[in-house]
This record gives structure tokens, C-alpha cells and sequence, in this order.
């Protein structure tokens, strides 16, 4: 269908999203994701662009490389998919990767992601030099002292559970680090999957400063608190309880029932998922415009690397499929406005990478469908997503790339969606 | 529709049946220093302490009396699916060549029976153990007899024989329900 | 009340009726231990698979002798070190436990949550033994039963757990227990073995954090100090073990300060000299040995509960 046929079949046409932040794993680890796989994921989310992330093996740090992933990108005929290649050649934070030359190649962007640069001297010089050509590094701001062993947000569900925990500083000091870099440098930075009240308090006043910062969050970090890592199911949104009890928050724990979904393990991702308050302030900072942009940060994983105990868990969720649902829910609870939060998946990260999608982008939502995220309907090939059996409301109906129909939500059973 | 009820033994009856089974428990075993009471609970050991009572009053003896809990010696554990709540016994006393003078209400089946005597020799080697029971209601499933007898009644196995002791449920009496006639 | 759960996993949970009715079943099964014939028959003709993959010989004997002296058969299947070294992992652990077709699985593991996952992936009964730093919940039920067998009711009493708390599945299971019960618990120990949120003021009801010993000892009415991992030194987050003796070592003068007769319990194995003086561990007030022996008493309780429970099938 085209637009003139969405709208009038009830759809909310927008232009299509555009990741900031997704891994599709090849080369390297395939079984977890392909280029391929990766790109139709993207489009039954509603992304019609994604940013792939260099952490592959080996790590996107030669033109090459580069060259083959867009390659590859396609001839799958998926979504569009943008390289951002390593900072240091082989993530390693020990030397600065040919940046210029992998621009040159079509790299949009530059990160090394789970492995932040830990060495501030070289994270400056990062900065120095891609200022100089004027590229974009994007920042996962993590002190990997503070973190240590944890494996979820520290607070009191990790003392409950006895997990090591990830304190809120371990990001926020790094936040602090990589502003006061860049105010020293200057240059084009972006703070990816902020997941802090403090972190949001910190760019919000660094903005207020004038400072190029740019930051975005994850679907997940804006739906889900620590509590999940709990067995709750219950979105920050929402969450009406003033006080929730233990047996509430562990209540499929009780009696005959199964245990299922305490120590959960696609609970567990990086940064952690935090509480409340700080789900609260994602929001605040998205509402506000302090916060850019809303990015998947998708890592899907194959079951081997999640099937096992918590802490010997691989981090990541697969977020690309299920990312306009949760979002919406923040939506109908009134913590932003729609154009707001649809603007932070399209003109936002079009603004960070300074690209111009073209009108022919774009796609249909049906903003009230209901569905189950089933396993098997998943086209990751990582299934490792906390919402498995959940109902989500919000679902994206058709995506066109390039003015081509690529997906066409052909199973849901809603009237308006069979167009 | 309420059950059709009858009343086996009165407070009267159970009282003259215990005094009845003391006499005969001490013309049996002489020697009643030797003689112990072990009551199955629950009410067993009611009785089991009436008859230890009755006892010293006409012997001037006060024999040892325990209880005893049968949950976990019980055949049909695996099969109702689910673990009956188990109470503490208490045997204090022990039972090693004594005449133990097992005491239990109502005699049906004879597997608590089995069950209690099993829970016994854990404790010892009593020299004998005697059975004595207020009532005796037929359909026994196990080769088990009662040496000392209240009164025997007749029943249909699905009849609900009840007996009520004031230590325990404010009176005595010893009623039967019977299942006949009554609307399933 | 009717048992109804499937697993013991955590006892955070738990109603008190819960926790009375293992209390009031370990009673009786302290006093089949005390026959001549400490054994009885209800589960006869069922298997019980201890599954160690952390070392620990005295819960596992604990538990193999709770089981035998139920009838049950016993089966060990150990593992050291962890999955990822060994090269087979919890799930295949798991599918073997499966396929070996016991009746109850009892298990320790390093990793917190580990018998979770178990649980979810098998028919069978789990009971946890331990599990990283989360839960230890039969440690919690022996700790509460030799408690109330050392001071009656504990309602309004108040129970120090001293120590490393942050690594301590012992101090969240006597916690998760004695609370429901009606005590009250203060906590004692390092702020650097502390959980950081329980330090900051973000406590369970009915427990707070009082970071100087002596005055957490005050009229208290009993007192449990935690094993102190040496590596806790190694790892930055103790000065010293010295001075870790002299702050928060439980000596004759500080047991002193507890109302008199208040008991001293540690769930084992003990560093005499280091958070426990030997005079203290061995004097008149220690319920050491109490707790080893209630030990027992305590793992018959519930592996004789849930062996009562209907399996998945006949559920």
C-alpha cells in the first residue's frame, strides 16, 4: 500500500526509524545474527536504517571491511545499514584505527562500544583527530573499574539477589570524563545508551553549556527497571504501586507455580537496567529534547551465550523488533508526547549522523495492535528478549526502503492490516 | 441433607469401657510394673492416658505413658500427594522389655495399626505389645486382631465412625455417620 | 496448613504459617533422631540426587544424612569449579539430572540464581543449598528453629548478623527468615561488606545496619557471626585481617554486652581467631553444634514436605 492507502486504513504513517545502535554480529559471530537476519529484524521493528556496530571478529577497522559489510547489507535487501567502525584498531584502546580512510569507505561513525576507550590521553586524541575531519565518535560511557564483576544496576534487588552489582557512578563518572574531554577538544561526540538519572542530569547541564553533545537511550532502559531482573514484568510505566511487596515482585516464585523469569538472564544487559526513578528520567530527559535520540543498542545472542548461569550470562538484548511498543507505552502513560518520541527514532539520529533519509522511507503502524512476541516469530536470530509471551501493544504494519514494500506485517490478524 | 446419625457409646459407656479394659489389661500382664501405655494420636493417647490413669487408681501404679505419631510410617504417602502434617511423639521411656499396651479409638483397616507398630520397635524391643481399642469396626485389610476391645459394631465400610473425648473435643461420645440415603 | 510449594528455592516469600509449619515438622524429626532407631520409612523407595558443584561437605553430609534417615536412596553428582571450565555446562548438568530420573534434587552452586534456572528446566523438586551469594534457606530454617529453641518466641527480640553480609547467602536466608518470625536484625560488619544499598539506608523491614559491633551488641538477644573469606583482603575490600579481628571479631567482652545467656551461632566451618575468638565458639553460649544438629532435623523437614508434593504430571 501506499501512504494515501495507510491513512486511509487508519495507520500512522512516519518516516522510517533510523538505529543509532544495533550489532549484527557478522563477521564473527553469525550464529547470533548475520547482516542479513540483522536487516529484516530492523524492518519488522520499523527501522528502515540501521547503524552496525564494530564488534565483530575481527572488528570493523579497515576500509575493507567496511566495504564488505555494505556489501553484504546489500544484497540482503533489508533494511539500509550504516558501518560505524572501531576507534582502535581491534577495539584493543591502544591505537587510534585509520579514521579518515574509513570514512572515506563509509564508515558514518566511530566507536568501540562495550570496550569504551579506558585510557583518557587516547580517547582525547580520538577526539582531536576526528574533530579535525570532523567525524562523529560515539561514546559507551563506561568506567570498567567501577563495574567490575557486576552484572546488574547495584541497588537494593542486586542486594536482594546477591548479584554483584553496577553502580550508577560506574556510568556517570565516564559521562563526566568524556564531557570534560570534549569540552577540552571540542568535536562531535555522542553518548550512547544513557541509562542514569545522573547521567541525563550531567548532559542536560553540558548542553545548557553549549557543549556538541548528543546521547540517546535504549527502548529497554526506558521500559524495563532492575526489578525485572527479579522476575517482575510489570513496565516502569506502568507501574502504579506505591510500594510493591516481595510477593509481588517475586510472585511467580509462590506455591505449585514455576520460577520462571527470576535470575532470567535476558534481564541482563549493559548498562543494567536501572530503577524507576532513573526510567523516570530517561523520560524526562526524551521529553525535554535533552535526550537526542532513542537507539536499540539490538545484541541479539545465540541461545549458548544465554542459556547459562546469570553471572556467566553474555549482556544484551535483542531490541530491534519490540523497540516501537515500548516506547509507545511511555507514550500512552504520558511521560512524552508521541511526536516527541517518534521524532527521537527519525529526525533525531538523521540529525546526529547528518544524513537525509529520503520521503521513500518511511512506514505504517498500526499505534494499537495488540500481539505476543513469540520465539518463533522472531526474525533474529537471537531470541534473548525479556518480553517472550508478554502482549505489546503498537506494531508496525508495513516498512518501504527506497520506495520498496520490504515487510508487510503479513501475520497480524487486525482488519486494517491486511491492506 | 444431613447424614443419619446414631450414637454408638455415651460418655457412660466410654467411661465403664475404659474402666473395663484396665481390668483386663492388668489381669492379662500380672506384672504391672512392666506395662507400659503408648497411644496413637490424635486421641489414642487420650485414651491411652484414661486407661494409665484407671490403672493406678486401682493398682496404686503409675505405669509409663508415651504418644506416638504414625505420619511418617504411613503406606499411602506416595499415593495421596501431598505430606500429611507430622506431629512430635514422645516416648520418654524405655520401651525395651516392657508389655507395651498400644492404645488406639476406632480399629477400621488395621493399617495405622501396622503403622504404629513399625513406629514402635524403632523405639526398642518391647518383650510383647498388646492392642487395645475403644471401638472395633470390622473390614480390616491386615491380619491384625485387638487384644482389649470397647465395644464391637458392625458398619458399612463408607459409614464415618466418630469418637468424641472431652480432653480433646469437649465431650464423649462415639457417633457413627452413615453415608446410606444421603444425597451425593 | 497443606504444603503447596514445588521447589525451596529462596524463603523470601514465604508466609510466617509457612515457616512454622517446617519448624513445627523439624520437631518432630529432632525427635526421630533421638530414637534408638534414628531412621523412619516415608521415602522409601525414592531418590534423592544431591547435585554439589561448589565444595561443601558438611551441607552435603547434612542433607545425605536428613535423606537416609528418611529411607530415601542418595546419589551424589558433583562438579568443582565451574561449567565454563569444565566444559559442560548447567544445562547439560541439567538434562543428566533429568534423564538419571530422580525424586528430589538438592543443590549448591556458586552462581546466585543457579538453582532457578534448574528448577525452570526440570520436573523434579529443587531444593536449594546454597546458591552464590543469594540463598541458603535451610540455613535460615536450622538458624530459626536452634533460635527458638535457645529463647522461646522471638517476637520484638533482636538477632546481630555480623560480617560479610554482601557475600553472605547465610545472612539473606536468616534474614529472609527471622523477620517474618517477629525478630528484629541489626547488622554489623565492614561498609565495604556491605550492600551498598542496605548501607545507605535501603534496608528489608525490620532490619537495620549499625556499623559499630559494640553498640549493635547492646541488649541484644542473640548473635550470629558470618565466615570471613580470606580473599576478602586480597580483593581491596578489608584492610586487614588483623584489624578486622579487633573491630569486628567476637570476643569474650563483646558477647558480654548481649543480654545475659544470649546464645552465639555460626553457620560453619569457623576461623577461630579471626571473626570468632575459640573461647567464644566453644563456651557456654554457642549453639554451634545445636545448629549442626538441627541441621539435620531441618532437611528432613522439607525434603519429607516436598517429596509430599504431586509431581508436575499429576498436578
Amino acid at each position: 500500500m501506499d501512504r494515501g492507502e495507510a491513512q486511509r486504513a487508519g495507520l500512522l504513517v512516519s518516516a522510517g526509524f533510523i538505529d543509532l545502535h544495533a550489532h549484527l554480529r557478522e563477521p564473527g559471530f553469525e550464529e547470533s545474527e548475520t547482516v542479513a537476519t540483522g536487516a529484516h529484524a530492523a524492518l519488522r521493528g520499523g527501522f528502515t536504517t540501521i547503524c552496525a556496530m564494530p564488534n565483530t571478529e575481527p572488528a570493523i577497522d579497515a576500509p575493507g571491511l567496511v566495504a564488505e559489510l555494505l556489501a553484504r547489507a546489500e544484497a540482503a535487501r533489508g533494511a539500509r545499514v550504516l558501518p560505524i567502525a572501531a576507534i582502535t584498531r581491534g577495539r584493543a584502546g591502544k591505537a587510534l584505527a585509520d579514521l579518515v580512510e574509513l570514512a572515506r569507505a563509509g564508515a558514518v561513525a566511530f566507536s568501540d562500544d562495550g570496550a569504551p576507550v579506558d585510557d583518557a590521553r587516547l580517547f582525547r586524541h580520538a577526539l582531536e583527530y576526528a574533530r579535525a575531519a570532523d567525524l562523529l565518535l560515539v561514546e559507551h560511557p563506561q568506567d570498567l573499574a567501577l563495574s567490575g564483576r557486576g552484572v546488574m544496576h547495584e541497588g537494593s534487588v542486586s542486594a536482594r539477589l546477591g548479584l554483584p552489582g553496577i553502580p550508577a557512578a560506574a556510568e556517570e563518572t565516564a559521562v563526566a570524563r568524556d564531557l570534560s574531554l570534549l569540552e577540552l577538544v571540542g568535536g562531535r561526540m555522542h553518548l550512547t545508551h544513557l541509562s542514569t538519572a545522573g547521567s541525563v542530569e550531567l548532559v542536560r547541564r553540558a548542553k545548557g553549556r553549549g557543549l556538541p553533545v548528543t546521547c540517546d537511550v535504549t527502548p529497554h532502559h526506558l521500559a524495563m527497571t532492575d526489578e525485572w531482573v527479579a522476575g517482575s514484568r510489570t513496565f516502569a510505566y506502568d507501574d502504579h504501586r506505591a510500594d510493591s511487596t516481595p510477593k509481588a515482585r517475586r510472585g511467580v516464585l509462590g506455591g505449585t507455580e514455576s520460577p520462571r523469569w527470576a535470575y532470567d538472564s535476558s534481564t541482563k544487559v549493559n548498562p543494567p537496567l536501572r530503577t524507576a526513578t532513573d526510567v523516570r528520567a530517561l523520560w524526562a530527559g526524551l521529553a525535554d529534547g535533552t535526550i537526542d535520540a532513542i537507539a536499540t543498542d539490538h545484541a541479539p545472542h545465540a541461545s549458548v551465550r544465554k542459556d547459562v548461569e546469570y553471572d556467566q550470562a553474555a549482556f544484551g538484548v535483542a531490541g530491534l523488533e519490540t523497540a516501537l511498543p515500548l516506547v509507545l507505552g511511555g507514550v500512552r502513560a504520558g511521560w512524552c508526547d508521541r511526536d516527541v518520541a517518534l521524532a527521537a527514532l527519525t529526525a533525531g539520529p538523521a540529525r546526529i549522523l547528518r544524513i537525509t533519509p529520503g520521503a521513500d522511507d518511511w512506514i505504517a503502524i498500526d499505534p494499537d495492535a495488540e500481539w505476543v512476541v513469540r520465539g518463533d516469530e522472531i526474525v533474529s536470530l537471537g531470541r534473548n528478549t525479556p518480553l517472550l509471551g508478554l502482549t505489546l501493544r503498537g506494531r508496525v504494519v508495513q516498512a518501504t526502503v527506497g520506495g520498496e514494500v520490504r515487510f508487510r506485517g503479513g501475520r497480524v490478524g487486525e482488519a486494517h492490516a491486511a491492506v | 441433607m444431613a447424614a443419619p446419625r446414631a450414637v454408638l457409646l455415651t460418655g457412660d459407656d466410654i467411661r465403664r469401657a475404659v474402666s473395663r479394659i484396665a481390668h483386663e489389661i492388668v489381669e492379662r500382664d500380672r506384672d504391672v510394673s512392666a506395662l507400659a501405655m503408648v497411644g496413637i494420636r490424635s486421641r489414642g493417647d487420650v485414651l491411652a492416658a484414661r486407661l494409665r490413669d484407671a490403672i493406678q487408681a486401682h493398682e496404686g501404679t503409675r505405669v509409663p505413658l508415651g504418644s506416638l505419631d504414625i505420619t511418617l510410617y504411613r503406606d499411602d504417602l506416595t499415593r495421596i500427594g501431598y505430606a500429611p502434617v507430622v506431629h512430635r511423639s514422645a516416648l520418654d521411656f524405655s520401651v525395651d522389655d516392657r508389655v507395651v499396651v498400644l492404645v488406639d479409638d476406632v480399629l477400621f483397616t488395621g493399617r495405622t495399626v501396622r503403622a504404629a507398630l513399625d513406629a514402635l520397635v524403632d523405639y526398642g524391643r518391647p518383650r510383647a505389645i498388646r492392642l487395645a481399642v475403644l471401638v472395633d469396626r470390622g473390614h480390616r485389610e491386615l491380619p491384625i486382631r485387638a487384644d482389649f476391645v470397647g465395644k464391637n459394631v458392625p458398619t458399612k465400610a463408607d459409614d464415618d465412625v466418630r469418637v468424641h473425648l472431652a480432653e480433646a473435643d469437649g465431650r464423649d461420645e462415639v457417633e457413627v455417620l452413615s453415608r446410606e440415603g444421603v444425597a451425593s | 496448613m497443606k504444603w503447596s510449594r514445588r521447589h525451596i528455592l529462596d524463603t523470601d516469600d514465604w508466609s510466617r504459617d509457612e515457616i512454622e509449619s517446617v519448624l513445627e515438622t523439624t520437631g518432630a524429626m529432632v525427635e526421630v533422631l533421638s530414637r534408638p532407631v534414628r531412621k523412619a520409612p516415608p521415602l522409601r523407595g525414592r531418590t534423592v540426587i544431591l547435585f554439589f558443584a561448589e565444595a561443601s561437605t558438611r551441607t552435603r553430609v547434612s542433607f545425605e544424612l536428613a535423606a537416609k534417615a528418611l529411607s530415601a536412596d542418595v546419589t551424589n553428582v558433583t562438579a568443582s569449579g565451574s561449567s565454563v571450565e569444565k566444559g559442560e555446562t548447567l544445562l547439560d548438568t541439567v538434562r543428566t539430572l533429568e534423564a538419571l530420573g530422580g525424586d528430589l534434587v538438592v543443590m549448591r552452586h556458586a552462581s546466585s540464581g543457579a538453582p532457578y534456572f534448574v528448577a525452570e528446566r526440570t520436573s523434579t523438586p529443587v531444593i536449594n543449598a546454597g546458591d552464590g551469594a543469594h540463598a541458603h534457606p535451610t540455613q535460615g530454617l536450622l538458624d530459626a528453629y536452634t533460635l527458638r529453641g535457645a529463647l522461646g518466641d522471638l517476637d520484638g527480640r533482636r538477632v546481630v548478623i555480623v560480617g560479610d553480609v554482601t557475600h553472605s547467602r547465610v545472612a539473606r536466608s536468616d534474614v529472609n527468615t527471622l523477620v517474618p518470625l517477629g525478630a528484629r536484625i541489626t547488622l554489623s560488619g565492614p561498609p565495604t561488606l556491605m550492600p551498598a544499598a542496605w548501607r545507605c539506608g535501603a534496608l528489608p523491614d525490620g532490619v537495620a545496619y549499625e556499623p559499630d559491633l559494640d553498640r549493635a551488641l547492646d541488649g541484644a538477644d542473640a548473635v550470629i557471626a558470618l565466615r570471613l573469606q580470606k580473599e576478602r583482603q586480597e580483593s581491596g575490600l578489608l584492610p586487614s585481617l588483623r584489624e578486622y579481628t579487633r573491630v569486628w571479631g567476637l570476643t569474650g567482652a563483646r558477647v558480654a554486652r548481649m543480654r545475659p545467656d544470649a546464645p552465639v551461632m555460626h553457620p560453619g566451618p569457623m576461623n577461630e581467631g579471626i571473626e570468632i575468638d575459640a573461647a567464644v565458639a566453644h563456651g557456654t553460649r554457642s549453639l554451634v553444634e545445636t545448629q549442626v544438629r538441627n541441621g539435620v532435623a531441618v532437611r528432613m523437614a522439607l525434603l519429607y514436605l516436598l517429596a509430599g508434593t504431586p509431581s508436575l504430571e499429576a498436578a
